[in-house]
């Protein structure tokens, strides 16, 4: 069997990305800007000023309804039901055997309005999980992916940047909330979320809007060094704020409790009678996980300077696989190159001496740390 | 960009000099840099090293990825840029300049090298 590849969706902003000379990259069918300049530069600002993004590839579902609190309590492993308006949950989608579909952010708009962003590579499978769980629900689920943009501004600058162009409550806006309000004009659900390890916003807009946003944005922040920020930025800010990403560190064939996220599974639910997707194997999963611990996601810091990517193999001293890495990258924050990995339970203990990355046939040592790898001053 | 003209190029993106007394100067083009994003490890070859046209001779670690460095002709390393390997980001600030690899003396070389004009169409197309 055979297909012609889709050719690359573009965002809103995708005119403005290649004005600026941004290097695109196809990312889960999006052309998308991977760096504008300097990568490291672009994680610099973020980390000390303030960084702009696109990340409207990213998927956005709206479940409303007298019932959509339950529909989601019965499809998450997270207690939606739970959430207070305004406020937003980093929760799980798992499939029937209890491995994860997708990792979600999860708003509540209003009693009965719950939006859900998936990641972009997953949407399609989302949607349709959610659209079949949700049937036997008083409530409706809708495809959103079209009807927003989403700006992210993030770093230490961000809030008195946002604050320049809106008259919402910022400081009454706490971190994992959301609100309705006006920015630069625009009708924007203002979110504080990220995916950075900083303070900063998330701006869901109407396509049509990004434009506008983006451009004053860049206005308000370029006094205190806000730049345009692609993709690869992004990728070791999450890393460093050892955030797991799905296709590396989550899969269909890791649950939530493999990936030290079990305090995320809900088996308390007061919904549904407490069932929901995934509940009886993750149930199992939960009690091997308490009794002999499968491998761990930790964190390995480089003494050296050559970099393990995923896949790479864990050693032992003995030369033994003992795990394998899931993310890896130069750290600009830490100046060396940095790993998530999944390791043997025996290895995983940070300070555990003799692990190495199996770094094109050369075993390269590694100290195991406790994750994150860097962690804001707030 | 613009390719210097008094530079010749290899199909995998490195650059040599002109020849003096048989050795020559190699880098990676600006295209090359570019490409890898920003450089954070080169790898170079021993001085000392034989190293053959076409074949890896060192690495390039970038935040994405790493990039076999392959040598564009056939010899003998005679130097490498201690500056490049303590500073890589002289890779992409001045790949045609200060951020040179290592010098080779030359002892063979493929025929299909590049002219500047022509390694510039080579990667537009």
């Amino acid at each position: 069997m055979s297909s012609l590849p889709d050719s690359p969706r573009r965002t809103a902003l995708d005119a403005t990305h290649r004005a600026l000379g941004a290097t695109m990259t196809d990312f889960a069918g999006w052309d998308m800007p991977l760096r504008y300049g300097s990568e490291r530069e672009e994680h610099v600002a973020v980390r000390t000023r303030a960084g702009l993004f696109d990340l409207s590839h990213m998927g956005e579902i709206t479940l409303t309804g007298p019932q959509a609190a339950e529909a989601l309590d019965l499809a998450l492993v997270g207690n939606l039901s739970s959430v207070a308006v305004g406020r937003a949950r980093y929760t799980i989608i798992c499939d029937a055997d209890g491995g994860i579909l997708d990792d979600l952010i999860v708003y509540r708009l209003a009693d009965q309005t719950y939006l859900v962003v998936a990641n972009a590579s997953n949407s399609q499978t989302v949607l349709d999980a959610l659209t079949e769980r949700a049937a036997g629900f008083d409530g409706a689920v809708r495809d959103d992916r079209d009807a927003y943009a989403l700006l992210a501004v993030q770093g230490p600058e961000s809030p008195g940047i946002l604050k320049s162009l809106t008259d919402a409550d910022l400081d009454g806006l706490k971190y994992y909330a959301g609100l309705p309000g006006t920015v630069a004009g625009v009708q924007a659900l203002i979110a504080r979320t990220g995916y950075t390890g900083e303070d900063g916003f998330e701006l869901f807009v109407a396509p049509g809007d990004a434009e506008t946003l983006w451009q004053a944005l860049t206005e308000a922040g370029a006094p205190v060094g806000l730049i345009p920020c692609g993709l690869s930025c992004r990728d070791t800010l999450r890393l460093e704020a050892g955030m797991p990403l799905y296709g590396n560190e989550l899969t269909t064939a890791i649950t939530p409790f493999d990936a030290g996220l079990g305090r995320m599974v809900k088996f308390e639910k007061t919904t549904n009678g407490g069932r929901f997707v995934g509940r009886e194997p993750l149930e199992g999963v939960a009690k091997r996980a308490a009794e002999a611990p499968p491998r761990k996601l930790v964190g390995l810091v480089a003494t050296g300077r050559r970099v393990p990517r995923a896949g790479f193999s864990v050693v032992a001293a003995d030369g033994t696989v003992i795990g394998e890495v899931t993310s890896g990258a130069p750290s600009p924050t830490l100046g060396k190159p940095i790993a998530m990995a999944y390791v043997d339970a025996e290895h995983a203990a940070p300070g555990t001496e003799g692990v190495a990355v199996d770094i094109r046939g050369t075993h390269e040592p590694y100290e195991v740390v406790a994750l994150p790898f860097y962690k804001r001053e707030r | 960009m613009s390719n210097p003209q008094q530079l010749r190029y290899s199909k995998e993106h490195e650059w040599l000099s002109a020849a003096a007394d048989g050795v020559s100067t190699v880098g990676i083009t600006e295209h090359a840099a570019g490409a890898l994003g920003d450089v954070v490890f080169v790898q170079l070859p021993e001085v000392g090293a034989e190293v053959t046209a076409g074949e890896p001779c060192g690495e390039l670690e970038s935040t994405k990825s790493v990039s076999d460095l392959y040598a564009p002709v056939t010899g003998e390393i005679t130097e490498v840029n201690q500056d490049v390997v303590d500073d890589p980001s002289l890779v992409n600030t001045a790949p045609f300049e200060g951020g040179w690899l290592f010098k080779v003396k030359i002892s063979d070389e493929p025929d299909d090298l590049l002219s500047a004009d022509e390694y510039t169409a080579f990667t537009e197309s």
